[in-house]
């Protein structure tokens, strides 16, 4: 044929090749400099009194971030109450019960939904809790989180139940279990590895959000004594230090970053870990 | 689900042996399925209810006013319009080249043993919550990006009026780079998952016919793709448009639109964010909401559209969500 | 056929002998162990297939093999499914360089040069031994023309003449030009599933190979799409080389000049169709033809 351009072949070849390989390094970069960056600024800010201490009056250095960590789970505990039940109860109507049409437009919308920005979830918990309770609470916070997790869960249960075999239901029901204990004793509880993975990947997705903690926890240098209360957590407080104009609180933002991004990788660690008998082919 | 059908008849059949417990369980779930439409509704609604006042008080001009006057209650969503633009442009600029290309190089280049490690550095890339990115940007980029990127810049598009006017760091091509890096995993992954599900039978045809490796994927592979491609950069404009906080961190927040990209911008979730807590005023709240509901108009319609393209590329095998 | 060649392809394909020189005596099959060689008749062979071995890692899937395939005419692999003949085929076009678990062993020569050699470019092996699928894969993204022309294109052809009269060359010896010479910019999935196939034989042809490897072409068709598919094969051993894997004994009966019946990755025999098929030396030949297994 016309060989005169096989030349030119082969270099494209090469070329495209070098460049795809280029982006894929690219894309790596930044997710190392953040590490490296965060351990080396953060790592030696992490001591007791950092973990135990409140933060200290404006200005003064020292302080730690306890509050912070202790709204942090108390938000999310609250994130996981309303959204785990809901989400995976909603789930297992998707999977067990539901029709074509019905389930293809709670899909769409779910996805929809978690496409939102998260900060319209902050308007909407403001105009729905923090105005008729005349001020931003650790409830608010909580129901933000957990409206945030329920299309998350509801999702991830709904795949999860489906990979499930017919045959076991129908063994289950052949032998005269009613419907409802065959789903939650028989196929739940086959499914229970994978519905828990779900939600441990959405909680480390809800553990980072801060936007739409900003007007409905709020933040709060103390203690929060009871969920009518504002409180803080890890997020928000980061975010306060960081864009604050303190030296010393711009060191503890790093060491609050550390911790953050600790907690989130180690849920993603155990979620591999859980998973890793059921991996599929090759990438 | 024909299983379903058949035990139904089962059931009724003998409904004096169904128990009570399958009705009420089935009614429980699903009303915690309807609480997915419970939700949408909630959203619009706050939303609407809350930019009532703006909504009454600007009307339609709200959307091509430059104001952001709190002192003398003008407000406008041009700015933040723009700005939300501009970096969700500068974002995708960014990003689609370089994600769609790292996926072409996770599924047809690279070699076997290196795949599954790249795949999980970049869950982990995902996995960094906007806020620490934002930690991240506002100590180490932007002294970086101030200090020898944009002076380099400056120095050779100094022409064009993009590349023009003081530098400060925190800018609007500041604010488009981190959230590229917000954006790249989520193109990134979900372009892979649609590059995987060309079938094999198209790479095939394409070698026997003496293909290079390079044209192979561009003619079998990208084309084939086309469409779902389209999808996973959409969807990439959607997470583009909402970020909120590491866009805040190093963006300026100067409610502005200027030509150059080394000026100081604002985004509609940027404005909201850090005015929300200290506005004073019905208007201005309701203002702040409004921009909100432009928000999440603008994301909504941007979502479907990205979820329709690749509904209608690969079906039920490509999840939206990464 | 080929006027302008690499200094690659140059040194590939020496002076093609002429058909029709002294016939040799064909040589009878070697007794057991050694594999059954096989010689061709006609002129020299286009390919010559020594010792051939393929390995999915430790698993030999191709054990052995050595033929020769006769230039300008059709030979049929034939074989039980999981027989090696498939793998086989695709060894005389390197898809096997794409599979990482995949060994090749032994020597494939085209026109007595080895395809394997360290300095040969599958590329360049792949555009001179072309082949045709099972399941027809036309670009779906291209039209009819565009998929008859992919393969030129990129190989640099630019001239819309060339590339006009290449096309309508190529479909009319896949017997497809008057179904579809008034719709060649049609998208290329709009043509029924007989027609998909003889597009992409029209496709393989079109950057002229010299030989044509097809791996059960009409498994996925319906008899009368079968009956126009093997009409074509006839024709096309005038100007190509074929090598047919098919699961059909009646379709290599009928389609085919030389029969190599592979069983459990070894080849058993090689002969003339007629011969395989009427007096076979070996017993299992003999079976299988007669329908006892497989």
């Amino acid at each position: 044929m016309t060989a005169p351009n096989h030349r030119w072949r082969q270099f494209k070849n090469g070329l495209m090749q070098s460049i795809a390989c280029g982006c894929a390094i690219l894309v790596v970069t930044p997710l190392l400099l953040i590490y490296f960056h965060l351990i080396r600024y953060g790592l030696s800010s992490l001591n007791w009194a950092f973990f135990t201490q409140l933060p200290k009056a404006v200005g003064e250095p020292g302080g730690g971030m306890a509050n912070a960590m202790v709204g942090s789970l108390i938000l999310l505990a609250q994130a996981v109450v309303i959204g785990v039940p809901v989400g995976v109860l909603g789930g297992i109507y998707l999977s067990e019960y539901g029709g074509t049409q019905f389930n293809w437009w709670v899909r769409f919308i779910a996805d929809i939904i978690n496409g939102v920005p998260s900060i319209t979830w902050g308007i909407v918990v403001y105009g729905l809790l923090v105005v008729p309770m005349h001020g931003f609470s650790a409830l608010a916070g909580g129901v933000v989180l957990g409206f945030m997790m329920i299309p998350l869960v509801m999702r991830t249960t709904e795949e999860v139940l489906q990979l499930v075999p017919g045959g076991y239901r129908e063994a289950a029901l052949a032998l005269g279990i009613s419907r409802w204990r065959t789903i939650v004793q028989i196929v739940v509880r086959t499914a229970l590895k994978g519905i828990v993975t779900g939600v441990l990947v959405a909680l480390a997705r809800i553990a980072g959000e801060t936007a739409p903690l900003l007007f409905t926890a709020f933040g709060n240098l103390g203690w929060a004594h009871s969920l009518k209360e504002p409180i803080d957590s890890i997020p928000v407080l980061i975010f306060n230090y960081a864009i604050s104009p303190y030296p010393d609180w711009h060191r503890q933002a790093w060491a609050g970053a550390l911790v953050l991004l600790l907690f989130i990788l180690i849920i993603n660690i155990s979620v591999r870990f859980v998973t890793r008998d059921r991996l599929r082919k090759q990438p | 689900m024909s299983e379903m059908a058949v035990t139904q008849n089962d059931l009724r059949v003998a409904p004096a042996a169904r128990a009570p417990g399958d009705e009420v369980f089935k009614w429980l779930t699903l009303v915690m399925a309807l609480s997915i439409f419970a939700l949408i509704i909630l959203i619009g609604w706050e939303l609407f209810e809350g930019s009532k006042v703006a909504l009454h008080r600007f009307g339609w001009h709200f959307l091509v006013t430059k104001d952001w006057d709190p002192v003398n209650e003008k407000f406008g969503a041009l700015v933040f319009i723009y700005g939300t633009l501009v970096t969700s442009a500068i974002a995708l600029l960014i990003a689609v080249p370089i994600s769609i290309a790292t996926a072409v190089y996770l599924t047809e280049l690279a070699p076997l043993w290196l795949r599954q490690p790249l795949v999980i550095f970049i869950e982990l890339l995902a996995a960094v919550p906007s806020v620490i990115l934002g930690v991240w940007g506002i100590f180490v980029m932007i002294p970086f990006l101030r200090d020898h990127v944009f002076p380099l810049l400056q120095k050779w598009f100094g022409f064009l009026p993009l590349f023009q006017g003081p530098i400060y760091g925190v800018s609007m091509l500041a604010g488009g780079i981190i959230v590229s890096i917000m954006c790249i995993p989520i193109i990134t992954s979900v372009s892979r998952e649609i590059l995987r599900s060309v079938p094999g039978l198209q790479r095939e045809a394409a070698y026997a016919l003496g293909a290079t490796r390079w044209e192979v994927t561009r003619i079998a592979v990208l084309s084939y793709a086309k469409k779902g491609l389209y999808g996973a950069v959409i969807l990439g404009l959607g997470r583009a448009l909402g970020e909120t906080m590491a866009v805040t961190m190093v963006i300026g927040n100067t409610p502005q639109i200027v030509a150059s990209l080394f000026a100081p911008g604002y985004t509609l979730a940027s404005v909201i964010a850090n005015e929300f807590t200290e506005a004073t005023g019905r208007v201005y709240l309701s203002a702040l909401f409004e921009l909100g509901l432009v928000l999440l108009g603008v994301t909504v319609l941007v979502n479907i559209g990205a979820q329709l393209l690749l509904k209608t590329f690969a079906g039920p095998t490509v999840k939206p969500q990464h | 056929m080929n006027p302008i060649m690499t200094p690659e392809e140059e040194s590939l394909s020496p002076s093609r002998p002429e058909s029709k020189s002294e016939r040799p005596a064909p040589t009878p099959p070697a007794s057991r162990p050694a594999a059954s060689a096989g010689t061709a008749a006609i002129g020299a062979p286009a390919l010559t297939v020594k010792n051939l071995f393929v390995y999915f890692g430790k698993n030999a899937a191709v054990k052995n093999v050595s033929l020769d395939i006769a230039a300008k005419a059709v030979t049929a692999i034939i074989g039980p499914s999981g027989c090696g003949k498939s793998t086989f085929l695709r060894a005389l076009n390197r898809m096997h360089d794409l599979n990482p678990d995949a060994r090749v062993e032994g020597e494939i020569r085209l026109f007595g040069e080895d395809i394997y050699a360290r300095r040969i470019e599958p590329v360049v092996v792949r555009r001179r031994i072309g082949m045709v699928f099972q399941k027809s894969n036309p670009f779906p993204t291209m039209s009819i023309a565009e998929n008859v022309t992919v393969g030129l294109r990129l190989n640099g052809v630019r001239n819309k003449k060339i590339l006009a009269e290449r096309t309508e060359r190529a479909l009319r010896m896949a017997a497809l030009w008057d179904e579809v010479k008034d719709r060649l910019h049609a998208p290329a999935i709009s043509l029924s599933g007989g027609q998909q196939q003889r597009l992409c034989i029209a496709r393989a042809l079109a950057v002229e190979p010299e030989v044509l490897l097809m791996d059960e072409p009409a498994s996925a068709l319906d008899p009368l799409a079968t009956a126009k598919i093997e009409e074509l094969i006839l024709e096309l051993k005038k100007d190509y080389t074929i090598v047919i894997v098919t699961h059909n004994m009646q379709q290599a009966a009928r389609a085919s000049d030389y029969t190599a019946f592979f069983y459990l990755g070894e080849l058993v025999e090689f002969g003339p169709t007629a011969k395989i098929f009427t007096s076979p030396k070996q017993k299992r030949t003999e079976d299988y033809v007669t329908g006892r297994f497989g």
